[in-house]
C-alpha cells in the first residue's frame, strides 16, 4: 500500500495524488472563531454543532476541534462536543482534527474517536522525553499528528530554523517512536507579514522555502497551517485578508503544503482576484520589493468600504405563526426548530394526528406544487421530505398514546407501499425516486423490482399486507399491463388503492382505460415523485380517505367523458382515403445513395470518451424531474443551484464511468437493398433485388389534413417498388452496455438510491449519445451520402442534418412489435446481446435500436390515432389477428 | 519484537493455504440443553444469581463439554479455535453477577482450548492454535444509549481498557497464541482493546498477534457504530492486524460485497467467519452445510480470503465442508510489507 496520509471519520480520507489539498475547517475553534467560543461559554452545543456541519457541507474535509479558552473547562467541553458529533453522522462523517495546547485535552479527546483522526499538535518544546512518550501514545491510540515546529528554545521563524527543528523530530519519530512518515504532519509556522517591522517581512517565503524543503528531505511527511494569521494586520479588511491567503496558498502549495487550516467559505479565487490587488499582495507575499507593505497599505483603503460579508437576519420568519412556521421549515428544508414548531401545533390541536393532516400536509402541499410549478427540485423536496419525517417521528409516540386512550391499535410506520415496474418494463428511475420520497415520509417502502408478472404484485400484496399499491412504466404496453393488474385486482376482490406513475402514463389514461377496470378500489394517477406522500397520506387517512376518493372518481368521470367527446368529434379519413394523399416526392430527379457496403456491422467496444461528447444533458435533467433546457438549466434563476450541483455529480461519475470503463457499448448496423409497397418497405437479400429478406410494415396518418399536407407514412420516404429506383434502407441497435443493470443493483444494495439512479440516467445518455454518433458515422462514412457533413458536436442534437433513424413505438411508427423485424435482421441478440421482452422492451434498458432512412427530404412525424380499417389491413399485412393487433396498438386506436 | 516461533510457522502457510478456523460455540452447547443446575456446576450451586445462558461460565463449570466442542472443530478441519470468552469480561459478566470470577473463566477457557490442540496435534500430527476471543462486550463507547441525550455515555475508553486487559492478561496466562477482537459494533471498543493489549505486550516485552474482526449486521455496509469497512480498517490500521476481517451479522451471500471492498484495500491477510445465513422466522440459522462451503469456497477461488470459519449456527460439518471447498484454493496475495519484515 502507498504511504499516503489516511484518516477515517464514519467514512474514510485519503490524502492522493488528485486531492492534492486537504481543506481543514476552522471555524470549530474558540481561539479563532468569536461565535463558536460564545456557543460553547453559553453551553449551546446544539448551534455549536450547526457550526459544525455547516463545515463539513461547506466541503471542509476534515474538521479542527479546539476547546482552548482560559474560562472554560476545554478538557470537559472537548468530551462533551465530541460525544455529540459522533451521534450526528452528517458531521461525523470527516475526520477530526483534535487541537489543544494541552497534551490532557488531547488525550481525553483521542478517547472519544472512533475514527483516525489527527492531533494537532505536539512539539519538542519540553524536551525529547515528553515527545517521545506523547508520540508513543498517538501511535497507540491510532492517530496521525501534527507536529509544529517548536523546540527547546523556542517557535522557528526562519528558514533555518523551521527545518532543523522538523528534521530533528523526523528522525525522532521514526527511529524512537517508529511512527509512520506518512501520519506526520508538520507545522513550520504561519506568521504574520506586512506589519511594519521589517524582519516580519520574509516569513511567508520562509514558511514556503520550508515546505518545499520538507518535501524533499523528510520522505512522506505532510505541511500544514494556519493561514489566517498571515494577515492579521490587515484585520477589518476581509477583500485584502482574502486576496493574501490565496495568494499565499497559490505558491504554497506549489510548494507542497497539502493540508491547510482555512475557512474556505472565505477565499478568493486566486484568478478572480483584482490583477493590480493581485500584484500588491503577491509583492507583500513573496517580498519582492522593499515598500510592499506601504503599497499594499495605501491600496487596502480602497477595498475597505467594499466588505461583503454582512451578516443577515436570517431568523426573521421565526416570529411567523406556527402553521407559517411549519410551512417555511417545510418549504425551505429546515429541520432545526421543527420539534418546537410541532410541539407548539400540538398544543393548539385536539389531537396529534390533526397537526400531521393540517399545517403539515398543507406545507408539503404546497412543496408539490412547487415542485408542480418548477420552483422547487427533486434534492431539495428530499430535503422537505427529511423534515417532515422528523416532525412525523416527534408525533408518533403522542399519536400512538392517543390511539391506545381511544382503544385503537398503534401503527409503528405511516403505511406500506409495494412498488414495482410492471412485467416487460426494465425502467426503474422514477419509481426508485418515489421510493426514496416516500421513505423519508415514514412509509414502508417495499420495492418488487423491474419486470414484476401480475401475480408476484398480488402475492407481494397479501404477504406484506400493502396499504397501497405503486405500479411504475415507462414504454406504452406497460399501459396494458397496468389494466390487466387492475383487473386482477378487481377479480380477487381487492380494495387496496392502486397508485400509477410513469413516462407514458397519464391521468387521461389512468381516467379512460385503467380507472373503470377497478371498481372495487382506486386507481390513482400520479403525475410525480412530490405527490406521492400528499396522495399516499390522504388514501391512508381514516378521515380524508372518503372525502379524497369521491373527489378522484367525480373527477376521472368528467376527464372520460370529454375524451369521449373529442374523440367522437374528430374528423378522419379512410385509409384508402389517407393513402390517395400520401407524400411523393419527386423519385424521377432521386439519385438514390447506395451504402458502402451491405448486410451487417458489429462495433463491440466503442469509447466511451467519445459518447460523452455528445451527451444530450437536457433529458437527463428531466430524468430528475427538473424541466428546462441544458445548458440554460445552469444558470436559471430558480433551479440553477440544484442544477448545478447534480450536474457537478453528474460529471463527477461519468468521468468514473470513462476512467475506469463501467460499461462497454456495443452497436450493430446493417443496411439493405429496399423499395416501398404502398405501406410497406420490402427489403432484398442482395441487390439484385430478386429476393425477398424481410418486410417493414408502415402505419399511415388518418388526420383529415388540411391544404395540401400529406398523411404521411414512413414508407413514402422509400422509393416505390415500381419506380425502378435501387433504394435503401438502415437499421441499428446500440447499447450503453449490459454493466449498467448490476451497478445499479450494488448501489441500491448499498442504500445508495442516488447514484443508483444516476448511473442508470446516465446509462441511459451514453445509449442515446451512441446512437446519435453513429448515425453521423453512418451519414459520413457507411453510407456515406454525406462526406463532407461538418456540424460539431453540440449542435448534432438539433438534428439538423440529412435522414432520420426513426424507432419503432415512437410517433412515426408506434407499433413496439416492428422492432422484432429489425432484431431478427440484425441478430441483435447474438452480435450485441441485446434482446426484447415479451413486451418489446429492449434488455438492457439503456439501448437504442431503429432504421435509417437517407432521403433529404425525410423527417419525423406523428401516426397519432388509426382506424379500424387501418387495423384490419394492418393485421392481415403482419399476419397477426385483429385483436392481437388492437393490443398493441390499444394507446392509438381511435375507437374503444 | 518479533512474534513467536509458532506463529511465524503460521504465518508461513498463511502464504501457502486458506486457514481454516472453527464454527459457532454457542450453537454447539445449546445441543447440551444444559440447566441451570448445569450452568451452576459445583462451584457456583449457591450463587445468588440465575447463570443460565452465561455460556463463558461453563468453562468452570462443564469444562468437558467445551473441550470437546473444540476437539470436534480441531477434527473437523480447523487449525484455529476460539476460546469460549466472548462474553468473559468484567463488564458483560456484571450483568450475572461473577465479575470477580472474569480471570479465571478466560484463563479456563484458554487451557480448555489449549488442550484441546494438544490431543488434537497428537491423533493427527498437525499444528493447532489457539485464539483467544475478545467480544465486543455490551456497552457502546461511541454511541449513546439514551435517545434523547446524545452526549451520554455508559461506558468510557478507560474503563473498556481496563476491563479489556484483565480479559487479555488473563487469556495470555491460559496460553492463548493469538489474540481475537471479535464481532466487532463500535470501533471505539475495539481500539480501547487494541490499547490494552499493547500497554501489556510491552511490559510483558512479548508480541502477540492480533486478529481483528468486525460485523456489519445490515446492507448499509457499516458497522453499527456508522463507519464504513474501509474507514473502520483505517481506523484500526495502526495495530498493524494479523488479520483483519468480518465474521457474525451477515451469511456469507450477504457479507460478500463488503469482503470484496476489504479485500480492494488492505494490505492485511484477510479472515472471515459468516453466520449459516441469515436466521429464519424462529430466528434459527438453517443453511445448510453445504451452502455455506459453496459461498465461501467462491470467496477463495475469487482470492479474496486467507482465513475462514463460521459463526452463528456453524457446526463441525460446516467446518468440514468448508474446509474441503477451500483446500485446492490460493489464499489471497496480502502483501504485507510490515509483517512480513518482522517475520522474516
Amino acid at each position: 500500500m502507498q504511504p499516503l496520509l489516511r484518516l477515517s471519520g464514519l467514512e474514510p480520507f485519503v490524502l492522493s495524488e488528485e486531492i492534492k489539498f486537504a481543506n481543514i475547517g476552522e471555524r470549530t475553534n474558540v481561539t479563532g472563531s468569536a461565535k463558536f467560543r460564545k456557543l460553547i461559554s453559553e453551553a449551546n452545543y446544539e448551534a455549536a454543532l450547526e457550526v459544525a456541519r455547516k463545515q463539513v457541507e461547506a466541503g471542509a474535509q476534515i474538521i479542527d476541534i479546539n476547546m482552548d479558552e482560559g474560562l472554560l473547562d476545554s478538557k470537559a467541553a472537548m468530551v462533551k462536543f465530541l460525544n455529540l458529533i459522533a451521534a450526528e453522522p452528517d458531521i461525523a462523517r470527516v475526520p477530526i482534527m483534535i487541537d489543544s495546547s494541552k497534551w490532557e485535552v488531547i488525550e481525553a479527546g483521542l478517547q472519544c474517536v472512533q475514527g483516525k483522526s489527527v492531533v494537532n499538535s505536539i512539539s519538542l518544546k519540553e524536551g525529547e522525553e515528553i515527545f517521545i512518550q506523547q508520540a508513543k501514545l498517538i501511535r497507540r491510540y491510532g492517530a496521525a499528528t501534527v507536529v509544529m515546529a517548536f523546540d527547546e528554545k523556542g517557535q522557528a521563524d526562519s528558514f533555518a530554523r523551521k527545518i532543523e527543528i522538523c528534521k530533528r523530530a523526523y528522525d525522532i519519530l521514526l527511529q524512537k517512536v517508529d511512527f509512520p512518515p506518512e501520519d506526520i504532519i508538520f507545522d513550520p509556522n504561519i506568521f504574520a507579514v506586512a506589519t511594519g517591522i521589517e524582519e516580519h517581512n520574509n516569513y511567508a517565503v520562509d514558511f514556503i522555502e520550508a515546505t518545499k524543503w520538507i518535501k524533499e528531505n523528510l520522505p512522506f511527511a505532510h505541511v500544514t497551517g494556519g493561514v489566517s494569521n498571515l494577515s492579521f494586520s490587515f484585520r477589518g479588511n476581509n477583500i485584502v485578508r482574502e486576496a493574501m491567503h490565496s495568494v499565499f496558498l497559490y505558491h504554497a502549495i506549489k510548494a507542497g503544503m497539502d493540508l491547510g487550516i482555512v475557512n474556505a467559505e472565505q477565499l478568493a479565487i486566486y484568478e478572480n482576484i483584482e490583477p493590480n490587488l493581485r500584484q500588491l499582495c503577491e509583492d507583500v507575499v513573496l517580498n519582492r520589493r522593499p515598500d510592499s507593505t506601504e503599497r499594499l497599505l495605501e491600496m487596502a483603503d480602497k477595498f475597505k468600504g467594499e466588505d461583503k460579508s454582512k451578516a443577515r437576519n436570517d431568523l426573521e420568519w421565526r416570529k411567523l405563526t406556527v402553521e407559517k412556521r411549519i410551512e417555511y421549515a417545510l418549504v425551505n428544508g429546515i429541520t432545526q426548530f421543527i420539534e418546537q414548531d410541532v410541539e407548539e401545533a400540538r398544543q393548539k390541536f385536539a389531537r396529534s394526528l390533526e397537526v400531521i393532516e393540517g399545517p403539515l400536509m398543507d406545507g408539503m402541499n404546497i412543496v408539490g406544487d412547487l415542485f408542480g410549478a418548477g420552483k422547487m427540485f427533486l434534492p431539495q423536496v428530499v430535503k422537505s421530505a427529511r423534515v417532515m419525517k422528523q416532525a412525523v417521528a416527534y408525533l408518533t409516540p403522542f399519536m400512538n398514546q392517543e390511539k391506545l386512550d381511544a382503544g385503537e391499535e398503534c401503527a409503528t410506520n405511516a403505511g406500506t407501499i409495494i412498488m414495482a415496474t410492471v412485467k416487460g418494463d426494465v425502467h426503474d428511475i422514477g419509481k426508485n425516486i418515489v421510493g426514496v420520497v416516500l421513505q423519508c415520509n415514514n412509509y414502508e417502502v417495499i420495492d418488487i423490482g423491474v419486470m414484476v408478472p401480475t401475480e408476484e404484485i398480488i402475492k407481494a400484496t397479501i404477504e406484506k399486507k400493502a396499504d397501497i399499491v405503486g405500479l411504475s412504466g415507462l414504454i406504452t404496453p406497460s399501459l396494458d399491463e397496468m389494466v390487466n393488474i387492475a383487473k386482477e385486482f378487481e377479480r380477487h376482490g381487492f380494495s387496496i388503492p392502486i397508485l400509477i406513475g410513469g413516462a407514458t402514463t397519464s391521468k387521461t389514461h389512468t381516467a379512460v382505460k385503467i380507472h373503470p377496470n377497478y371498481q372495487n378500489g382506486q386507481t390513482i394517477y400520479v403525475e410525480d415523485a412530490s405527490k406521492a406522500v400528499g396522495v399516499a397520506s390522504q388514501l391512508l387517512s381514516p378521515t380524508l380517505k372518503n372525502n379524497y376518493i369521491s373527489a378522484i372518481r367525480q373527477e376521472y368521470e368528467k376527464i372520460a367523458q370529454k375524451y369521449q367527446d373529442a374523440e367522437l368529434k374528430k374528423q378522419r379519413l379512410s385509409l384508402a382515403g389517407a393513402r390517395k394523399n400520401s407524400l411523393k416526392l419527386d423519385w424521377e430527379n432521386y439519385k438514390a445513395p447506395k451504402p458502402k457496403f451491405l448486410g451487417v456491422k458489429i462495433f463491440s467496444d466503442w469509447d466511451l470518451g467519445d459518447l460523452a461528447k455528445t451527451i444530450d444533458w437536457t433529458p437527463f435533467f428531466h430524468a430528475w424531474e427538473m424541466k428546462g433546457r441544458y445548458p440554460g438549466i445552469l444558470e436559471d434563476k430558480k433551479q440553477g443551484e440544484a442544477a448545478r450541483n447534480l450536474f457537478h455529480d453528474a460529471q463527477k461519475m461519468l468521468k468514473q464511468i470513462i476512467d475506469e470503463k463501467w460499461f462497454t457499448p456495443k452497436a450493430v448496423i446493417g443496411f439493405w437493398a429496399a423499395n416501398s409497397l404502398i405501406d410497406d418497405i420490402i427489403l432484398y437479400k442482395n441487390d439484385e433485388r430478386k429476393e425477398q429478406l424481410a418486410i417493414l410494415h408502415g402505419l399511415r396518418q388518418q388526420i383529415n389534413k388540411k391544404s395540401g399536407k400529406a398523411n404521411l407514412c414512413i414508407s413514402d420516404f422509400i422509393a416505390p417498388f415500381d419506380s425502378k429506383i435501387k433504394d435503401y434502407i438502415g437499421a441499428f441497435v446500440v447499447t450503453a452496455g449490459k454493466e449498467e443493470e448490476k451497478i445499479a443493483k450494488d448501489l441500491i444494495s448499498k442504500n445508495d438510491d442516488y447514484h443508483s439512479i444516476m448511473v442508470k440516467a446516465l446509462a441511459d445518455r451514453i445509449a442515446e449519445s451512441f446512437a446519435e454518433r453513429l448515425h453521423q458515422k453512418v451519414r459520413k462514412e457507411f453510407w456515406g451520402y454525406a462526406p463532407d457533413e461538418n456540424i460539431a458536436d453540440d449542435e448534432l442534437l438539433y438534428e439538423n442534418y440529412r435522414g432520420i433513424r426513426p424507432a419503432p413505438g415512437y410517433p412515426c411508427q408506434p407499433d413496439h412489435t416492428e422492432k422484432i423485424t429489425i432484431f431478427n435482421l440484425l441478430k441483435a441478440k447474438e452480435n450485441i446481446g441485446v434482446k426484447l421482452t415479451d413486451s418489446m422492451a429492449m434488455w438492457p434498458g439503456s439501448s437504442v435500436s431503429g432504421l435509417y432512412f437517407a432521403h433529404p427530404d425525410s423527417f419525423y412525424f406523428g401516426v397519432a390515432k388509426i382506424e379500424r380499417d387501418q387495423v384490419l389491413d394492418y393485421a392481415k399485412r403482419k399476419n397477426m389477428s385483429k385483436e392481437e393487433v388492437e393490443r398493441w396498438l390499444a394507446p392509438i386506436l381511435n375507437y374503444a | 519484537m518479533e512474534y513467536s516461533e509458532k506463529i511465524k510457522r503460521l504465518y508461513q502457510t498463511m502464504n501457502e493455504r486458506i486457514i481454516i478456523m472453527d464454527g459457532a460455540m454457542g450453537t454447539m452447547l445449546q445441543k447440551y440443553n444444559f440447566s441451570e443446575e448445569d450452568f451452576r456446576g459445583k462451584q457456583f450451586k449457591n450463587f445468588g444469581n440465575p447463570l443460565k445462558g452465561n455460556n463463558d461460565v461453563l468453562n468452570i463449570t462443564q469444562p468437558k463439554a467445551v473441550r470437546d466442542i473444540h476437539l470436534t472443530y480441531f477434527l473437523s478441519g480447523a487449525d484455529i479455535v476460539e476460546t469460549n470468552s466472548f462474553g468473559a469480561t468484567s463488564i458483560a459478566q456484571a450483568d450475572y453477577g461473577l465479575e470477580d470470577y472474569v480471570f479465571e473463566i478466560n484463563e479456563m477457557g484458554a487451557k480448555l482450548a489449549k488442550e484441546a490442540a494438544i490431543e488434537a496435534q497428537k491423533i493427527d500430527g498437525k499444528e493447532r492454535f489457539v485464539a483467544g476471543a475478545i467480544g465486543p462486550t455490551n456497552r457502546t463507547a461511541s454511541i449513546s444509549p439514551d435517545v434523547n441525550d446524545p452526549g451520554f455515555r455508559a461506558i468510557t475508553f478507560t474503563e473498556l481498557k481496563i476491563a479489556y486487559g484483565e480479559q487479555v492478561r488473563a487469556l495470555l496466562k491460559g496460553g492463548v497464541d493469538i489474540l481475537l477482537i471479535e464481532t466487532i459494533f463500535d470501533t471505539l471498543n475495539a481500539k480501547a482493546a487494541a490499547f490494552a493489549i499493547d500497554e501489556i505486550c510491552e511490559e510483558l516485552n512479548i508480541k502477540m498477534p492480533i486478529m481483528i474482526s468486525g460485523t456489519i449486521s445490515d446492507k448499509s455496509g457499516r458497522i453499527l457504530s456508522g463507519q464504513t469497512a474501509i474507514a473502520f480498517w483505517t481506523s484500526l490500521s495502526h495495530v498493524k492486524p494479523f488479520s483483519f476481517g468480518l465474521n457474525c451479522g451477515l451469511g456469507a451471500e450477504e457479507m460478500r460485497p463488503y469482503v470484496q471492498e476489504l479485500a480492494n484495500n488492505i494490505d492485511a491477510p484477510i479472515c472471515v467467519y459468516p453466520n449459516a445465513g441469515l436466521p429464519n422466522e424462529f430466528g434459527e440459522y438453517d443453511q445448510q452445510p453445504e451452502t455455506t462451503a459453496k459461498l465461501l469456497g467462491e470467496f477463495a477461488k475469487d482470492g479474496l480470503i486467507n482465513i475462514v470459519g463460521g459463526c452463528c449456527g456453524t457446526t463441525p460439518k460446516h467446518i468440514k465442508k468448508i474446509a474441503k471447498a477451500v483446500a485446492d484454493k490460493t489464499p489471497r496475495n496480502f502483501n504485507n510489507h510490515l509483517i512480513q519484515k518482522k517475520v522474516s
